[in-house]
Order: C-alpha cells, then sequence, then structure tokens
C-alpha cells in the first residue's frame, strides 16, 4: 500500500527539517522518498492520501520510559480497585476491546490511549527477567504500539557476585545472555545495591561507596560494571539508571557522584526530576532544587542522556522496583504499600500517590521536572517523561508541552502553587519556551536517538511509517491532545480521537552476541538457586507473537572491543 | 438474574412522564432493556417522590448517588441501595441487601427489616467508607458494617455480625442486639455504642471508666425522632468505657451499655 500525506508542514529533528510543507510517502509501512515508479517510468499513484494541508505532520511520538506492561504494573491494577471504578471506561466497538483506564489503564486501554495521544512506541522501564513472559503476555495484548522493555540489573545476584569476584567478561556474557533469554531491550539499574540490602532485611544504601553486604561491592562499582558492560555489548540504548536515594533531600550529591563514576561511560538517568534535591533528610525547612548544578554537568558532559520524570498535580499510583522507596512513600502518605521480592533479581513497591499543588513538597516535585526542561539546553539530551504513572499520567503529556511553550501559562500556574517554591528553585526566573521543532526533539526524535532505535522518531527513507498530524492551536495542549491522524506502519489508526483500524505493534528486543562459554557457569549458579528449571527460563519465540524488530547493536563498538580482547 | 437500576432515583426521574421513565435503560446482567420491563409505572415524579413495590431484593443501586427527595420501598430492596446518596430519604418496609448506603455522604436510609454485610462501608480499596448521614436497620446485619466509616451514624436495632466498625476512622455506631466477634477492630476515633450483651473485646481495648455520655441522650431522642423502634426503651444508668484500638491510632471508644452506676471499679474484661 502506498500511503501518501500531502502538504503538511513537517517537524522531522532528526533530518533536520523544521516546518517545511512537504509530502511524506509510505510504502508497505516504512518511509520512502517518493513514489515508486512504474515500467514505463511513471510515478506510481497513491492508494491513499490524506490532505494535511495547514497541519503539523511529526512522527509518531516515543515514550522512552513509562510503566505499561508486566507484574508490578497488574498488581497496581489489582490493589486500587478504588482508582478504576470512578475512571472512565473504554468502551468496546466492532473493532477494539473494552478497557479500563485511571492511573493505571488496562493492557488494551494502554494501547489506544497511546495511539490517540499520537504515540506509537512505548518501552516498559522495569522488568525483572523472570516475569519478562508476563510483561511480553501483556505486550500481546496492547494494541497499536510497538514496545519493548528494560531488564532489571543492579541487584540481580548473579551481577553482584561477578562485580565482587572482578570478573567483567562473565559479566558481559551474563548481560547478553540474560537480555536474550528475556527478549528485552536495554539494562535497567534500579537504586544499585540498594534493593538487595532492603531485600535482605536491611534499610537501604545511602551513598555509593556503600557495601552491599554478602555481595561486597558497592553501587558505585554496580554501576561502572554495568555501564562498561553495555558499552561493551554496543547495545543500542545504553545502561538505564535509577539512582540511588530517590526522592530523598540530598540525593542530588549521589546523583552528581553517579554521573563522575561514569568516567565518561555512556549512560541514561532516568527521572532525573527525583534525584535533584537539596536539603536535610529529616528537615523539610532546607528541602530545596538543585537542578542548576547538576544541569551544568549533564550540559558539560555528552556521554549523559536524561529523561524528567515530571510530576503533575492529580492522583496517581507510584510502582518501582525501588523496594526500600516503596515503604519510604508508604510511611510518609500513610497509604496501602505491595511489597514483592522476586529471587534472585530484583524488588517492587506499589503506593497510591497524591500530587497537591498547595503541597509544597509536590510543588517543589513540579518546578525541579520543569526546571529541568528549560536548563539542559541541548534538547536532544532531555527526553519527555512523566515516568507514568510515577509522577502522572502519560495522558499529561500535552499539559507539559503547554508548560514548556507558554511561559505566560507556566506563570500563572506557579503562581496558583504553594508560595515556598519561589524561593526554592529557579523557575520563576526561566523565561526559555520551547519551539514545535525542540518539542518534536523532546518527544520522539530524542528519545528515539537515545534508545538507538534508527528506524523510529524520524521520517526519514526507511524509517518507519509512524506519523502523527496535529491540527495547529495556540491552545498546545488541546492541539496536542487530539491529533487530527495518528499513522502507524502506513496505517491510518486513529482520526481525531477515534480509533478506524486496530493493529498490533511489534516487540523490540535486542540479541547481542555473547561467549558461549560463559553458559556453564549461569547454569550452575542457576540451578543451585532458582526456583524454576534453567532451560525452562528463556522466553520462547512464541511469546513476539506479533512479531519482533531485533535492533542491531552497534558494530564499531564490538569490533572494538574484540580488538580491545585481542590487545590484552 | 439481577437488575442494576441506579435511575429509580429522585435526581434521575424528576420531570418525566411515566412513558419517559418506563424508557430509562437498565442493566439485566449485561443486557440493556427498559426499566418499563419489569415496572408498571404510573404517576409522576416531580415532587421527588418515588413508591416501590414489590420483592425488589435482586434489584441494585436503588437511590445510588441521590441528593434529594424521598424514595418508599414497599418490599425489599437489593444491594448497594443508597450508595453514595447526599441527601434524601430511603425507606426500605421490607429486607435490604449487602452494601446498604455504602460510602453515603448525606441523608437517611431506614430499613425496617434486616440488611446484609458492609452496611455504610467502604468499597474495596477505598480509604473512607460513610461520610456522612445516617442509616437505620431496624433487624440484623451482616459483617463489616461501617468499614472504614468517617463520619455519620449507623444504628441497629437486631443482631450484628462480625468486625462492626473495622477500621473505623470516625462517626457513631449503635448496637441494639447482640454483637459478633471483633468488634471496632483497627479503630482510629469514633464510638461504638453496645446496648445489648458486650462480646469478648480485643485485647487492644482497655477499660477507661464508668460514666454517662451526655451525647447519648440526644441520640436516643433523635433516634426516637425519627421512629426507630428499638430505641423507643429507657436506658438509664451507665455505660463502661473503653479505648481503643491500641494496635492504630486508639482514640476511639466502644460504650457498652451496664445500667449500673459509676461507684466502684469496674472488673476488667
Amino acid at each position: 500500500m502506498l500511503l501518501r500525506i500531502a502538504n503538511g508542514t513537517v517537524y522531522d529533528p532528526i533530518n533536520g527539517i523544521d516546518g517545511e510543507v512537504r509530502d511524506i510517502w509510505i510504502l508497505e509501512g516504512k518511509v520512502v522518498a517518493g513514489p515508486p515508479t512504474d515500467a514505463s517510468g511513471q510515478p506510481l499513484a497513491p492508494d491513499k492520501t490524506i490532505d494535511c494541508t495547514g497541519m503539523v505532520v511529526m512522527p509518531g511520538g516515543v515514550d522512552m520510559h513509562a510503566h505499561i506492561a508486566g507484574p508490578k504494573v497488574n498488581l497496581a491494577r489489582k490493589m486500587r480497585p478504588e482508582d478504576k471504578r470512578k475512571a472512565r471506561v473504554v468502551k468496546r466497538t466492532p473493532i477494539t476491546r473494552s478497557g479500563t483506564t485511571g492511573s493505571v489503564p488496562s493492557t488494551f486501554a494502554t494501547g489506544y490511549l497511546y495511539a490517540g495521544l499520537g504515540y506509537t512506541t512505548a518501552f516498559d522501564a522495569a522488568i525483572p527477567p523472570l516475569s519478562a513472559r508476563h510483561a511480553h503476555e501483556e505486550f500481546h495484548d496492547t494494541p497499536i504500539i510497538d514496545k519493548g522493555f528494560f531488564v532489571l540489573f543492579g541487584n540481580n545476584h548473579y551481577v553482584l557476585k561477578q562485580i565482587q569476584a572482578k570478573e567483567p567478561e562473565r559479566l558481559r556474557a551474563f548481560v547478553a545472555w540474560l537480555l536474550s533469554a528475556a527478549k528485552g531491550y536495554a539494562v535497567k539499574l534500579v537504586n544499585p545495591g540498594g534493593v538487595e540490602v532492603w531485600k535482605e532485611g536491611g534499610d537501604n544504601v545511602h551513598g555509593l561507596d556503600e557495601p552491599v553486604e554478602f555481595f561486597g561491592c558497592t553501587p558505585r562499582q554496580i554501576i561502572t560494571g554495568l555501564a562498561q558492560a553495555v558499552q561493551d555489548l554496543g547495545l543500542p540504548h545504553p545502561v538505564h539508571i535509577h539512582c540511588n536515594n530517590l526522592g530523598l533531600p540530598g540525593n542530588w550529591v549521589t546523583t552528581l557522584g553517579t554521573m563522575q563514576a561514569l568516567e565518561g561511560r555512556r549512560a541514561h538517568l532516568t527521572h532525573i526530576q527525583f534525584h535533584s534535591y537539596a536539603g536535610g533528610s529529616d528537615d523539610q525547612d532546607t528541602f530545596r532544587s538543585r537542578v542548576p548544578e547538576v544541569a551544568d554537568y549533564v550540559n558539560s558532559h555528552p556521554n549523559i542522556t536524561v529523561d524528567v520524570g515530571q510530576v503533575l498535580f492529580g492522583e496517581t499510583t507510584s510502582m518501582t522496583g525501588d523496594g526500600p522507596l516503596g515503604y519510604y512513600l508508604h510511611k510518609v502518605t500513610g497509604r496501602k504499600w505491595t511489597n514483592a521480592d522476586t529471587e534472585m533479581e530484583a524488588g517492587c513497591g506499589i503506593v497510591p500517590i497524591t500530587y497537591r499543588d498547595k503541597s509544597f513538597v509536590h510543588a517543589l516535585q513540579w518546578a525541579i521536572g520543569l526546571e529541568w526542561y528549560l536548563l539542559v539546553q541541548d534538547p536532544w539530551r532531555v527526553a519527555m517523561s512523566t515516568d507514568h504513572p510515577n509522577g502522572g499520567s502519560f495522558l499529561a503529556y500535552p499539559e507539559i508541552v503547554q508548560l514548556l511553550m507558554d511561559r505566560t501559562y507556566r506563570q500563572e500556574v506557579l503562581k496558583r502553587v504553594h508560595p515556598r517554591v519561589l524561593e526554592r528553585s529557579v523557575l520563576k526566573d526561566l523565561d526559555r519556551e520551547y519551539s514545535l521543532y525542540e518539542i518534536a526533539i523532546i518527544t520522539r526524535a530524542a528519545p528515539a536517538r537515545m534508545l538507538g532505535l534508527p528506524h523510529k522518531g524520524h521520517l526519514g527513507v526507511g524509517a518507519d511509517g509512524d506519523v502523527t498530524v496535529y491540527t495547529p492551536n495556540p491552545d498546545r495542549r488541546a492541539m496536542f491532545e487530539l491529533p487530527r491522524y495518528v499513522i502507524k506502519a502506513g496505517r491510518l489508526i486513529v482520526e481525531q480521537g477515534e480509533i478506524r483500524a486496530e493493529e498490533y505493534g511489534r516487540t523490540l528486543c535486542v540479541t547481542p552476541e555473547y561467549d558461549a562459554g560463559a553458559l556453564p557457569d549461569i547454569q550452575k549458579w542457576f540451578e543451585a538457586h532458582y526456583t524454576i528449571q534453567f532451560a525452562n527460563y528463556p522466553v520462547d519465540e512464541s511469546y513476539l507473537s506479533h512479531g519482533a524488530t531485533i535492533v542491531p547493536c552497534r558494530v564499531d563498538d564490538r569490533s572494538s572491543r574484540r580488538k580491545m580482547a585481542g590487545e590484552s | 438474574m439481577p437488575l442494576e437500576a441506579e435511575c429509580i432515583s429522585p435526581d434521575r426521574l424528576r420531570g418525566k412522564t411515566a412513558a419517559e421513565v418506563a424508557a430509562e435503560m437498565v442493566f439485566h446482567g449485561n443486557r440493556q432493556v427498559p426499566l418499563g420491563e419489569f415496572f408498571q409505572i404510573d404517576g409522576q415524579a416531580d415532587d421527588g417522590e418515588i413508591v416501590v413495590e414489590g420483592d425488589c431484593s435482586r434489584v441494585k443501586w436503588m437511590g445510588a448517588e441521590m441528593t434529594a427527595g424521598r424514595i418508599l420501598i414497599d418490599g425489599h430492596a437489593g444491594m448497594h441501595l443508597g450508595s453514595e446518596m447526599r441527601g434524601g430519604v430511603i425507606e426500605v418496609l421490607g429486607d435490604a441487601g449487602d452494601w446498604v448506603g455504602a460510602e453515603m455522604r448525606g441523608g437517611r436510609i431506614h430499613v425496617r427489616g434486616r440488611a446484609g454485610h458492609l452496611v455504610g462501608a467502604a468499597y474495596r480499596g477505598s480509604r473512607r467508607g460513610m461520610r456522612g448521614g445516617v442509616i437505620l436497620i431496624e433487624g440484623a446485619v451482616g459483617n463489616e458494617i461501617g468499614a472504614s466509616m468517617r463520619r455519620g451514624l449507623i444504628a441497629v436495632g437486631g443482631d450484628c455480625g462480625d468486625f462492626p466498625g473495622v477500621s473505623f476512622v470516625a462517626g457513631s455506631i449503635f448496637l441494639f442486639g447482640s454483637v459478633g466477634w471483633r468488634p471496632a477492630a483497627e479503630m482510629k476515633r469514633g464510638t461504638l455504642a453496645l446496648f445489648g450483651p458486650c462480646p469478648p473485646l480485643l485485647p487492644s481495648f482497655r477499660w477507661a471508666c464508668d460514666y454517662r455520655p451526655v451525647f447519648i441522650d440526644l441520640y436516643l431522642r433523635q433516634l426516637r425522632a425519627w421512629g426507630f423502634q428499638p430505641a423507643q426503651q429507657d436506658f438509664p444508668g451507665h455505660f463502661r468505657r473503653y479505648c481503643g484500638d491500641l494496635v492504630s491510632l486508639g482514640k476511639g471508644e466502644i460504650l457498652h451499655w451496664t445500667g449500673g452506676s459509676a461507684s466502684g471499679r469496674a472488673n476488667l474484661p
């Protein structure tokens, strides 16, 4: 099928196109330069033309950090019937399935809501590999979007053992094997070392050099060890780090320390908003923003990218692989709490949370998120996220766009929130406004580039035919809330909020190469400790029932690694 | 097969003709059918008064979210009667099902017969049950009435099941019959007044004193004014007061009517 998206004003930052009127041609789901020609050299007529005169055309949105599938998301759904009871219901239609919304929508609803918002790709940010099957099963029922997940590594016992034993080759092989076994996409660290300490009955780790009991290694060693392993494997996405001490006053020191510990290795620091606080741990009066200092470091160190984890006011559900954080939130809010322990691999905490604009802490968190967008000079290094649903739902992205593009609106909201925020952050002094081009960067081009997805986030030749068309409107929230058209793989899926066709996106995963000689050791350890058989552990192909796109690892890094290995 | 008829509410029917009321859609299982298939409808509802006749023990959600007016049910009522109601009066001459007045905020529900479990309770997952209003049940009730209740009054004339006032946040529950296990477990604040026999209390309730609280007489007088039969008799003398639940905030109380005088030290349970 040949589709022509005609005469739209195109914003395609990866290809440097900033608001040019042009046609986009999509043939069999992929962008092509123009219509192919027939035998006589005449260009073929398109099977379908969508007239986008006067409209804004962007690549489909890419959400690089959300929680949309897997055991913790499902536990949150089960734990919060009250969140579902009053929320809008997604009704069944002849082509779509029914579902529930609230802060944690059901699987089908998740797909429809993302598509309705103009997003065509999303990643779940924290899956314990033992539960990878569950995540893939939910992906099977998440329509339209392409999706993948990050695998939890930062508290995995085998990882900790290899770091303790100073066995980087074995660690690298394990990372590659486990990613392939889970059919995951990237390496995620959640409070490295801290979750393990919590699971052992301890409290947490509080700094980068505090030892992890029984494993004799430190968060710093876990971070650098895994960052190096990921770099050596040439994975498309660098190590994805949820730093230690999330949410605690004074944690900016840890965050900055983490960046410094990387010593130039590539890394993505996620929901950085939650990691930029100054103040004493027991003294709310000293709680304040430290974004300028940390953002300065990011500005001057191109090896680091961030996503924000913006907080928005309202009711939501906090869900995290950071077990001790879940307990902390439960104690602070007094609300119900789920704690879970995935044997050798990970932890989990789920707590409902209500962000209030009259609360000093919540309002400051809101301001700190916006500071991040406005203080990172290069939009290619900061991705939009709410850490859905932790800071708010992904449905709040249009609100963030409005806050970034319209400083008058931003100042108005700032006037309504807790007044102490004015003195504890620099938000009131920031008058930067995002352009549409920059919005296109932080919502699709930059996340796709950070994730190393060559076929996403742009409309150049060979890219996936994922396109979102917006009706221009000075009210940016209204504009981004209701795209005029959403096209997925060259098919018109959404028209003005109505789903026109149901399509199932593909799963994005990686299959890095590794030395099979490392397997016997992994198997020996596995069979001594796990509750399931080694042979039953890897996820098989049948779980990728809607198809998979295997994103290649970077050959140059791999060859340079081989060279390095040869030299040593 | 139950019927889900939240349209049987003065707010929903006001200004409608009998024919329009008959055309209101209700769920019968998973199918939507007009109300008129199940009820013969006459009169008009402009005065905010609705009379429902017959055995409606499988008709759910009557009076849900109503804000004003009056519903008289001459027969039994099904589950979720007056759920989340904010005002008005519902009177049931027969029995009612589970979840009577769950999470209600105002108004009054008076059931002459029995009611099921979870009267005035919080729905699953919610933090707060009933937040205001009055529920009067003259007969027996089931378990967990007033669960996580925050404000308002529940009075029960007959026997009560287990866990009345579990996770009580605040408010009042008056029980005139026998009471099952573990009343007011995990209560933070609130008053559970027992006018019948006192069951064994949890060890996390402590005897405080014997006295005659002034508010009891005001409440009894009001209950009589509403025509609540079990409160017609006099309850002279003292109440034994227990503080609890000490595993929680411990600012609640269980008052047990002993009829005795305050002189002398009470026997601890």
